[in-house]
């Protein structure tokens, strides 16, 4: 299906024999979000790398403390020393506050500077202006409008490679979060809310979005494949889209706000415009709950198949 | 008539659930049986049950969450098999049920395990620590636990009858809200944790009074033993913080019974305002459980190294610290809600700040094991696999901190391998670094050492292999609470983490066997003296177990590590002090109040959530005249006379003599 | 061994832990330096955490309160529904019920039966026409359709105002238990304690109505 899975996919017997050879499956298929493959991620990449490295300077240190002090002051161990009376040291006192003070001022540093650069909200430096695309999390699939275009599509975000993404997201019904791992930052969709969020894939590829807050029942199948596509084929996209499949309209999109599991990506040909901002102050209201159960819902809700 | 109630609720057509509740009413069933059978109920109500002493309460509280900890750890194993198993496929669990496990793990290892686990501890340890003879309110000290008790039950009815929450452990609304979760799951869940939580309040208040009012003559401030600091710094958190679950989950009540709309999509409900205030508790929450950890592996590695714990006052202010500042950093849970880069940064800074008392504690640690002599025994064990373990989750901890991380790493099972970290290694570790050390305090006899090493093994193995995998999956981009998924890298670490809770059960199962053997074999591990570790503190002063009254005559403490500072005076002098004058000693008397009140509570409870209204009325008229009736005894205390008293002192000071004259025999 | 190095019979020591409740030893007052608090001090002192955790509730609700004061949903805002007149002959009942209950502790502990029934009832009688005020004031809104399912603000309001008319009523059930109490067992020196905490308890629930009545009304009106 996409890039990702094509790295990944293996053979049964492959994957019986990667059980025991998970470190070197790890190198095959590398995590996605050490993977990463636009500037946000690399950025945050970088934060986490970096973070972790001044942190181990004083872990690894610790960890092995620990284990030489517990090994050499055992009580078999005639040749260590024995102090038991040893409770204080004013010199020792000031070098375990001091040592984590100015390990934590170094990272707070670091968690400042970064959480500026990298603030979801803030515009991609980029010489091309950055494609709108409104979110909506839908129980349980995403719907994604392309004010600009017109189109819109549910489970499947086409986005041109190079070109920064402007997200504006909301929710139909209970909170999520929009989250594609190799791009980069998730942020939470809300009902009666806009969040925003700005990323951009630097070359054409397919990665795996998803939701990152569970929703419910149907929140297992709330995932959605990202296309990154040169600009040329993005405008070649667009053009098929229009011609074929729904309108997105305010009863559309009431039909498509009921639950429902698992849906396979379609596209709508035409998007009604100012949808979006209906559905962010509630002129559409936010999508129905479970309406069936054992014995009824108001015991155990059921999902419809 | 019933409310929502009908056979309809009980789950026939799913086999899993109802295989469960099955063994559940079974095992209590059987259990119930035996009791009566055997006859012995009113030994049970006697001494039990109607119990307000401390340290009986203690270890019903210590109790209650091993057996929560099975029911839990149960959740935890299908969890594992079913992410093993659901690689492109939907796996045994369908999501309605799955949903519900993972919510219910959450909820009973967070309310009913680790809570009462330490809740247990430091209402069996602080009075003896302190040197007096009970808690300050010993009645609502036992309604206390019986609530907590309560809520403990509900939840597990709801596996018979109707069904849990489906929420996470925590309920963020608009998806608990009546339209999105209309079945009376997160009900279940509301109740049980308003039932619950004014038993944990209960005990935060009389544990803070106890601490800070109670205390032997000449037992200061800066005397008390470590885990009398953490159990006030714990508690004084409860009390800080508990109320605002009380008061968030009852907005959420209102919201689903009354139709408010405090939280809800419609007229103006705020759903990020639930998550501030729900994290207002929640990120104490994680101190209150870790801090009485801290003062556990405080007291065992200062005893096994066989030297006072070092820089106490740095620990005291290291313990204050973290107490004041976990008030400070509940916007890291929702760094990626889209609040500005400065509220995001500071919080962030904020949250790291709480690593620097926190690495100073390790470090005091570490010099405090500097220079002694490290006896291996089971408690000390647990200590040194805490710190390394808690180190590392610590440290992925703060890397959490730093928002833009946390952007890529929020809710993904990285995260849940760190708070499994910092829970298992740190909470879980030190309650069971505290029962292994005060077992015999409690009971007369030690655990078994070899079987306790080799749980300990298994668990600290388990741990690892089960949740490093975690960490690896959140940096795949793997995120929690997935019922199935389609990615192929992911499968083999979920494998592996499977194969991890596998080694986990083994630890469970030798704990359990190490329980039998100990009980079959306690003559042997029998401890005479009532100080099997060469302890510091003065619980190990009182014989094993200690009787109702802990002290036949209250100490009067000269220094810290009190009970050691005697013990080498004894030594020195090669007898023990004078024999004191004995007097009679007044006692609390029993009371039935905490398990009536408690049994009316269930019944408040349930009726509430399945909508029986006549039953919520009848419940509280009874709830409140039990305190009533309470109010109304005339007699509320007994008297111990001076010669019984005397001549079971008398017992323990000739054991003593005999341990004191082998010393000076053996050099 | 400390506890057989105890100097034998200490004055006191034969109960819980607790000092005797002697005038002259400062009980409680030594506890720094180690020492036995009296059962009337440490009694006190608990029930005094236990407010500081109701009024921590009060916080969260008024925290979610000052959230919600602005999300009318197109319904009715506090200036609009307030009865200012209302709310001060309310504010005035029970600030003299907390004078009253301060009289009927004193004559709890002057062990005079007739000032602290005479007193207890002012008090009774006070707290209910204040509740029968509040209660009157929720009819009224909700028969003009302001009732707390109409908007997240409305919710708010009965929320913490209603709490705290759950308390005072809880307070009342509490107030007769205890004149009840008096009169079939007498000042009894655990009846005395309950009254002392009894008496703080109505106390603390003015505190909460006077920061309800500024943040309520008084800021409420004014929008």
């Amino acid at each position: 299906m996409d890039q990702f899975r094509r790295l990944c996919s293996m053979s049964p017997q492959a994957q019986r024999a990667a059980v025991f050879m998970a470190p070197m499956i790890l190198t095959a298929c590398q995590p996605a979000v050490l993977d990463p493959q636009g500037p946000v991620g690399i950025s945050q990449k970088m934060v986490l790398i970096d973070s972790l490295a001044i942190m181990l300077a004083i872990v690894i240190p610790t960890i092995s403390a620990t284990l030489v002090f517990a090994w050499w002051f055992r009580g078999s161990n005639t040749k260590a020393r024995y102090l038991p009376d040893w409770v204080y040291s004013g010199r020792i006192e000031l070098i375990v506050w001091s040592i984590p003070v100015l390990v934590i001022m170094l990272l707070g540093g670091v968690a400042w500077i970064a959480s500026h650069d990298l603030d979801p909200a803030k515009p991609l430096a980029s010489k091309s202006p950055p494609l709108e695309v409104q979110a909506i999390s839908l129980d349980w699939k995403w719907l994604f409008i392309y004010p600009t275009h017109g189109v819109a599509s549910v489970n499947q975000l086409v986005v041109p490679a190079g070109v920064p993404v402007h997200f504006s997201l909301t929710s139909a019904s209970v909170m999520n979060a929009f989250f594609i791992p190799q791009l980069g930052s998730m942020i939470y969709t809300m009902n009666g809310m806009t969040t925003q969020l700005n990323l951009q894939a630097d070359a054409p590829g397919s990665f795996r979005g998803l939701s990152s807050h569970y929703s419910g029942d149907g929140f297992a199948d709330m995932h959605f494949e990202v296309l990154a596509v040169p600009s040329e084929r993005f405008t070649a996209w667009v053009e098929t889209t229009r011609n074929a499949g729904p309108v997105l309209d305010p009863e559309s999109y009431t039909d498509l706000a009921r639950q429902s599991l698992n849906v396979r990506p379609f596209t709508f040909r035409a998007a009604e415009p100012g949808l979006f901002q209906k559905i962010v102050t509630q002129k559409l209201p936010p999508g129905p709950g479970p309406q069936i159960g054992r014995p009824d819902p108001t015991v155990s809700p059921r999902t419809e198949k | 008539m019933w409310g929502k109630l009908s056979w309809a609720a009980i789950p026939l057509d799913q086999p899993i659930p109802l295989i469960a509740s099955s063994v559940v009413v079974v095992a209590i069933t059987g259990v119930l049986a035996l009791v009566i059978l055997k006859g012995w109920f009113p030994y049970l109500w006697r001494e039990w049950i109607t119990s307000v002493d401390h340290k009986r309460i203690g270890v019903m509280y210590v109790v209650l969450a091993m057996v929560m900890l099975l029911r839990g750890f149960t959740d935890a194993i299908m969890m594992r098999s079913q992410q093993a198993l659901a690689y492109r496929s939907g796996g045994y669990l369908p999501p309605e049920h799955y949903d519900q496990i993972f919510s219910a793990h959450g909820t009973l290892m967070i309310f009913f395990v680790a809570m009462p686990f330490v809740i247990g501890l430091m209402n069996f340890v602080v009075p003896l620590q302190l040197g007096i003879r009970d808690v300050a309110f010993p009645t609502l000290n036992s309604v206390g636990f019986w609530l907590t008790a309560t809520g403990a039950l509900l939840v597990n009815i709801s596996l018979l009858v109707g069904e849990f929450a489906r929420t996470g452990w925590l309920p963020y609304p608009p998806l608990s809200e009546l339209t999105y979760s209309p079945g009376v799951g997160v009900d279940y869940y509301l109740w049980s944790l308003e039932i619950s939580g004014v038993g944990t309040l209960i005990a935060g208040i009389n544990l803070i009074t106890t601490v800070l009012k109670l205390h032997a003559p000449g037992m200061s401030y800066m005397r008390m033993p470590m885990f009398c600091w953490t159990t006030l710094a714990s508690n004084l958190l409860i009390v800080a913080a508990f109320p605002i679950l009380t008061a968030t989950l009852t907005m959420l009540v209102l919201d689903r019974y009354l139709g408010f709309h405090f939280f809800t999509n419609e007229a103006g409900g705020n759903m990020m305002m639930f998550m501030n205030l729900i994290w207002a508790w929640g990120h104490p929450e994680v101190y209150i459980l870790i801090l009485p950890a801290f003062g556990v592996f405080s007291e065992v590695v200062s005893t096994f190294s066989g030297k006072p714990l070092f820089g106490y006052r740095s620990m005291v202010a290291a313990t204050m610290v973290i107490c004041v500042l976990s008030f400070t950093v509940w916007l890291h849970h929702f760094f990626t809600m889209g609040a500005g880069p400065d509220v995001n940064a500071i919080f962030g800074i904020a949250s790291m700040i709480i690593a620097v008392p926190t690495g100073v504690k390790v470090f005091n640690w570490l010099f405090t094991m500097y220079g002694g002599r490290i006896v291996y025994s089971t408690p000390i064990l647990w200590s040194l696999g805490f710190m390394v373990t808690f180190v590392i989750g610590g440290m992925t901890g703060v890397l959490l901190a730093v928002p833009p991380v946390d952007f890529v790493l929020h809710n993904s099972l990285f995260l849940v391998a760190h708070f499994h970290n910092v829970i298992i290694g740190g909470v879980l570790f030190g309650s069971f670094a505290g029962y292994t050390y005060w077992f015999p305090k409690a009971f007369g006899f030690r655990l078994h050492e070899g079987l306790g090493k080799w749980a300990f093994w298994c668990w600290t193995i388990g741990f690892y292999v089960a949740f490093m995998p975690l960490y690896v999956l959140g940096l795949m981009g793997m995120t929690r609470r997935m019922q199935h998924y389609d990615v192929a890298a992911w499968h083999p670490w979920l494998l592996i983490a499977a194969g991890g809770a596998a080694i986990i059960l083994l630890g469970i199962a030798l704990q359990i066997a190490q329980l039998v053997v100990s009980i079959r074999r306690r003559d042997q591990l029998r401890d005479e003296t009532g100080d099997p570790w060469n302890g510091r503190s003065l619980e190990w002063a009182t014989p094993s177990p200690p009787p109702a009254f802990n002290f036949a005559v209250l100490p009067d403490i000269q220094s810290q590590d009190a009970y050691w500072g005697a013990k080498q005076r004894a030594v020195q002098q090669a007898r023990l002090g004078a024999e004191p004058a004995y007097a009679d000693i007044e006692m609390p008397r029993n009371s039935p109040t905490g398990f009536v009140c408690a049994f009316f509570a269930t019944f408040m409870g349930f009726a509430l959530i399945w909508h029986i209204w006549w039953m919520v009325g009848l419940a509280a008229v009874g709830a409140y005249a039990t305190f009533v009736v309470f109010a109304w005894r005339d007699k509320d205390e007994y008297v111990i006379p001076a010669e019984a008293v005397a001549r079971m002192d008398r017992a323990n000071r000739s054991a003593r003599s005999a341990a004191l004259a082998r010393r000076q025999v053996a050099p | 061994m400390t506890p057989y190095d105890a100097a034998a019979g200490r004055n006191g020591t034969n109960s819980l832990g607790y000092g005797r409740e002697l005038p002259n030893r400062q009980h409680g007052l030594g506890h720094a330096a180690g020492g036995l608090a009296s059962k009337r001090i440490v009694t006190a002192f608990g029930f005094w955490i236990f407010l500081l955790s109701d009024i921590v509730m009060f916080s969260a609700f008024f925290a979610a309160y000052a959230v919600l004061v602005g999300d009318t949903a197109g319904g009715p805002s506090g200036g609009e529904l307030f009865n200012l007149s209302n709310v001060a002959l309310e504010t005035t009942f029970l600030l003299a019920s907390s004078f009253t209950v301060g009289v009927a502790s004193i004559g709890a502990s002057a062990r005079s039966r007739p000032w602290f029934y005479g007193a207890m009832t002012v008090t009774f009688i006070l707290g209910a026409a204040f509740l029968t005020i509040e209660l009157r004031e929720f009819a009224g809104m909700i028969a003009r359709g302001a009732g707390p399912t109409r908007s997240a603000f409305l919710s708010a309001f009965f929320t913490l105002v209603g709490c705290h008319g759950v308390h005072i009523t809880a307070g009342l059930l509490w107030l007769l238990t205890m004149m009840a109490q008096v009169f079939a067992k007498g000042f009894r020196a655990d009846i005395l304690r309950r009254i002392l905490c009894f008496s703080l308890f109505w106390h603390a629930l003015d505190i909460i109505w006077v920061a309800i009545f500024s943040v309520v009304y008084l800021m409420g009106a004014a929008l």
